[in-house]
């Protein structure tokens, strides 16, 4: 490829990357020269504005494209199926910006310029890895996510636990990495391409060829290793000790972005590269391939729920919750139809506003208390009414009862799950969904029903108040409406295209 | 039907809300101030249930006061070419002779706990907005005719009640909220899960145009799946609803409930809350599915006698009151199953009659529970006895209560357990022979607690207590009221009912039998 090919492509549509690069860049410099002199909040207030700046580009994006666009042989592919998870993306990192600007403690984190600059590089990590389609760009989005997530595990450089985890997080990410790519390797070895259009095809003819072993082997590697970045069982372990370490913004990072990145990643990736593999039983993707994945996601909420029951730390529960979580996003890919991308959407939508409501939550608790534990929402009622109510809505909403959006995006993929006859799979659903329950209205349980140390009424900072309310309310409305969220990604978006209208139908 | 019209059964429904935003902005101390509006709160609800049922034609079996509003649409199919078909959720209520006399019976519960919980003490303005949002739930699950809809309303009573168990209860009320929150939930995601399926068969969510599309014979949508699918959705369905009955062996929450609780909480729970599975059943269970319940029906009967004699023998040998109380309730409910086993008129007609009866029967005999235990602190029976000396209206009321239970000619519980055997012994004659065993027991039991504690020789400390306050005594004697009026007037009841019951039993027995 030569110089002037570069330049012909319309480099517009992906100012929303250069921006967060540019912001990235542009504040680390800044940080460096004259860091001493800024306000306290200035980089994180800059980092915001280049989120912001971003999202308005990438709406401008969805509303002037009606097909994808492609650099150099899909290297970067600017499509619907990106764009979506690419809003979802800005909003949650926006979302941990503003909890960490109102909250973070001077003493908890040393350098504050990192935390924000190293919270945009893992963002254009996640968004490489949302419009990506090829092997070598969906990685090196991947790492760059990775990467920066491990330093953001250990900013807390005096804590032990926090150095521990990020310890941990990066051993055990290493290790999904090698995984990862050693089925990216057979991939390679069995197609020569790395663009996954082209592998689509070409693993097609090589299933036929015979080579179908070789290919269940690279689909399971590519599953297990990837299933690290959206803890889901079987890579699940290192959620809890990661999130427990990690600052609480970092670790509502993990659960939002980082997860809805590597659903992004795993979707397209898996998706794509082997639905036309054929099997003995027809198309292996819906045969045996979604039934591995039906496994995961069945084990991911098993596990997640069943262990959620014996946890004391409230950010250790949260990470049990979300290997659950993980498991239900799962369950549209069982096998998958046209439709999982707004079942999909909708449940990270639902699951970033509660998210974010619930850490924040805990943030204020636990600073005010200083400790993580359950019991530090003892009696949280009487000591702040508002808290303890939007808390309750978040846990209502974790647990799938109505009228929350958590419902209704678990409903909507109930439902999916059981037009596709997947009954199995729906009674581990409603089963664990019940199990989850108890600890969920564990915490509800402290804050109405004990008796808590103190009982001063607890002092909530201004902003973080009024972000707490507003995303309770939110979850609240968005579970009595749905259907703005669902009409618009139905008008919207459309990703069908992006998987060459592989994708089966499901018929009324 | 004009526009004000069709707004009435959602004004019913959400009328406690003005309630709640009211108990909102009044400060926490104002204690006096809470339990007046908590209470006259209730008498808005209870206005516009009896304008309804005043209004009730009894001359249609149609869904009266219909409502329809589009809601929620979302993507669920798309065909080859890409159009997209949408779930199209609809905000629908309506009711018919079923539904009306049980919004009636809620609203009248609902007054009445409400003016029982002028005990509770602490924590008064959440006490009583909890009470309303749960008051919405139950109006709101006899008032749906959606399927989306009732789910919602069902699941709206139960977040309120673990708050109202878990925080005012006895004792053990976490462990019993706990219990109740896990039992019902596994109850509720059963339930969704019939209810998505039926909608993928029907294409519907509309409760009426369900029940016709399946009890059609021949129907196109109906006969595309086996009947042996249908015999597991009718089952689903049915252990659903018989969770929240509660039918053996799904009891045990329920026994918890009703000892854990207050007093005022016990009443809505016995008297309202269990009666949504009765009408579950019949609703859904039956409406839906007759073929299946009427193959279903022995079986039916059999878990009928199950819960009559098993509450009756192990009422006879509780030591607590509020336990030979509460399995007196899973016995009473056995009654609600044989009604609905007969599957004629008369059968159903018993345990639509039951539902309404015990509901008056059970918070009538909870509340006085409450009243004495206010005044004892205690509802052991052994520790009981010769009330009657201090507390004569009350010992009296009570005597009375449980004569209506056990079916005392001249009382509603008569009435309803004559129609349920009388049904009964029509299709299944040797089951109601067994069944009618219960009625013994029944008298043995509740003879025995009643007499115990009234009777016999007064304890020292009891000797001064006082009797029944002013604000004890409106609900007592409005519930006996409802209960002798039923008992002498049964058509009161009787008359909404016959034209849906007739629309019903010979669907039910034209294709079973």
């Amino acid at each position: 490829m030569e110089v002037k090919d570069i330049f012909s492509y319309d480099w517009t549509y992906l100012l929303p990357e250069f921006i967060i690069l540019g912001f990235a860049t542009g504040l680390s410099l800044l940080d460096l020269f004259a860091g001493k002199r800024l306000g306290k909040h200035a980089i994180g207030l800059l980092s915001l504005l280049g989120i912001v700046l971003a999202g308005v580009f990438v709406f401008v994006n969805i509303q002037t494209m009606d097909q994808p666009y492609s650099y150099m042989a899909d290297m970067i592919r600017i499509d619907d199926y990106g764009n979506a998870f690419k809003l979802l993306f800005l909003g949650g990192t926006a979302f941990t910006i503003l909890i960490s600007l109102s909250y973070m403690r001077q003493s908890e984190v040393a350098h504050r310029g990192e935390f924000y600059y190293l919270l945009l590089s893992g963002l254009l990590g996640a968004m490489v890895m949302a419009s990506s389609a090829d092997l070598i760009t969906m990685f090196v989005g991947l790492e760059l996510l990775s990467l920066s997530s491990y330093v953001m595990v250990g900013l807390r450089k005096k804590s032990l636990q926090s150095n521990e985890s990020a310890f941990k997080y990066v051993v055990s990410g290493g290790i999904a990495t090698a995984v990862t790519l050693f089925g990216m390797s057979y991939v390679y070895g069995l197609t020569g391409s790395t663009n996954i259009y082209e592998i689509s095809q070409r693993l097609a003819e090589a299933g036929m060829m015979g080579f179908q072993f070789i290919i269940y082997m690279a689909f399971a590697f590519l599953a297990v290793g990837l299933a690290f970045k959206i803890s889901a069982a079987p890579y699940h372990m290192w959620a809890p000790d990661v999130y427990q370490g990690a600052p609480t913004p970092i670790t509502a990072f993990l659960a939002v972005v980082s997860k809805a990145a590597g659903f992004a990643l795993v979707f397209r990736l898996l998706l794509i590269s082997f639905l036309q593999v054929p099997s003995a039983e027809g198309q292996f993707f819906l045969t045996q391939g979604s039934l591995f994945i039906g496994w995961m996601a069945a084990a991911s909420m098993i596990l997640g729920n069943v262990m959620a029951l014996r946890q004391a730390n409230v950010k250790r529960m949260m990470a049990y919750s979300g290997i659950a979580q993980a498991g239900y996003l799962l369950v549209p890919f069982v096998p998958p139809t046209t439709l999982f991308f707004s079942e999909v959407i909708f449940y990270l939508f639902g699951y970033l506003l509660v998210s974010f409501g619930v850490f924040a939550v805990i943030m204020v608790v636990s600073r005010e208390q200083q400790t993580e534990d359950l019991k530090g929402f003892a009696g949280l009622y009487h000591r702040s009414p508002v808290m303890a109510i939007s808390m309750t809505i978040f846990m209502l909403s974790l647990a799938g009862i109505p009228i929350t959006a958590g419902f209704f995006g678990k409903f909507y993929l109930f439902m999916g799950a059981l037009a596709q006859e997947n009954y199995w799979l729906s009674a581990i659903m409603i089963v664990t969904s019940v199990i989850s329950y108890y600890y969920y209205f564990g915490i509800i349980r402290q804050m109405y029903m004990r008796a808590g140390e103190n009982e001063a009424p607890l002092s909530v900072p201004k902003g973080i108040w009024v972000f707490i309310f507003i995303l309770a309310i939110a979850t609240v409305f968005f579970g009595a409406f749905p259907g703005l969220v669902t009409d618009y990604i139905q008008a919207t978006f459309n990703p069908s295209f992006d998987f060459g209208n592989m994708l089966p139908t499901r018929t009324p | 039907m004009d526009q004000v019209n069709n707004l009435l059964l959602s004004s019913l429904v959400f009328s406690p809300v003005l309630a709640i935003l009211i108990l909102a902005f009044i400060p926490n101390h104002q204690g006096g101030a809470i339990k007046k509006v908590g209470v006259l709160g209730t008498l808005l609800p209870l206005i516009l249930s009896l304008f309804l049922f005043a209004s009730f034609n009894y001359g249609t079996a149609n869904l009266q006061f219909v409502e329809k509003h589009d809601w929620i649409s979302i993507p669920i199919s798309q065909d080859p070419s890409g159009t997209v078909y949408s779930l199209e959720i609809n905000y629908e209520l309506g009711v018919d002779g079923i539904s009306m006399p049980l919004l009636v019976l809620t609203a009248i519960i609902g007054v009445l706990a409400a003016v029982a919980s002028w005990q509770i003490k602490k924590r008064l303005k959440e006490f009583f907005i909890l009470f309303h949002v749960l008051f919405i739930g139950m109006l709101g699950v006899f008032a749906a005719d959606n399927l989306f809809l009732f789910f919602i309303f069902f699941e709206m009573t139960l977040v309120p009640m673990f708050f109202l168990v878990g925080i005012w209860g006895y004792g053990e009320r976490e462990k019993a909220a706990n219990k109740f929150l896990l039992y019902n939930g596994i109850g509720s995601g059963i339930m969704l899960l019939a209810f998505i399926v039926i909608y993928l068969v029907t294409q519907t969510m509309n409760m009426e145009q369900i029940a016709t599309i399946f009890s059609t014979p021949q129907h196109p949508i109906a006969s595309a799946i086996s009947p042996a699918f249908r015999y597991g959705l009718f089952l689903a369905l049915f252990i659903a609803f018989a969770i929240k009955l509660p039918v053996f062996p799904f009891h045990t929450w329920m026994l918890k409930v009703h000892v854990q609780a207050p007093p005022s909480i016990v009443m809505i729970h016995s008297g309202i809350l269990l009666k949504m599975g009765a009408y579950g059943v019949l609703r859904m269970g039956i409406g839906f599915f007759p073929e299946q319940a009427y193959q279903f029906s022995t079986w039916l009967a059999v878990l009928g006698i199950i819960n009559i004699l098993y509450g009756a023998v192990l009422a006879f040998v509780q030591k607590d009151l509020k336990m030979v109380l509460a399995y007196s309730s899973i016995s009473h409910m056995g009654i609600v199953l044989l009604g609905l086993a007969a599957m004629n008129t008369i059968g159903f007609q018993g345990a639509m009659f039951q539902i309404v009866s015990h509901g008056f029967i059970s918070a009538l005999l909870f509340f006085l529970i409450g009243v004495i235990w206010d005044r004892t602190q205690t509802s052991m029976i052994d520790e009981l006895g010769g009330l009657a000396k201090s507390m004569p209206f009350v010992s009296g009321i009570l005597l009375a209560g449980g004569m209506a239970s056990l079916g005392l000619p001249g009382m509603s519980g008569f009435i309803s357990e004559f129609f349920a055997f009388l049904g009964l012994f029509g299709s299944l004659p040797v089951l109601a022979a067994v069944g009618a065993l219960g009625i013994v027991l029944t008298a043995v039991y509740l003879l025995r607690a009643i007499l115990r504690t009234t009777f016999g020789p007064t304890p020292d400390r009891f000797a001064r207590l006082a009797d029944a306050q002013p604000m004890e005594v409106i609900p007592m004697v409005v519930l006996l009221g409802f209960i002798i009026l039923i008992g002498v007037y049964p058509a009161i009841l009787g008359n909404p009912l016959q034209q849906t019951l007739k629309t019903i039993v010979p669907i039910v027995t034209g294709i079973g039998g």
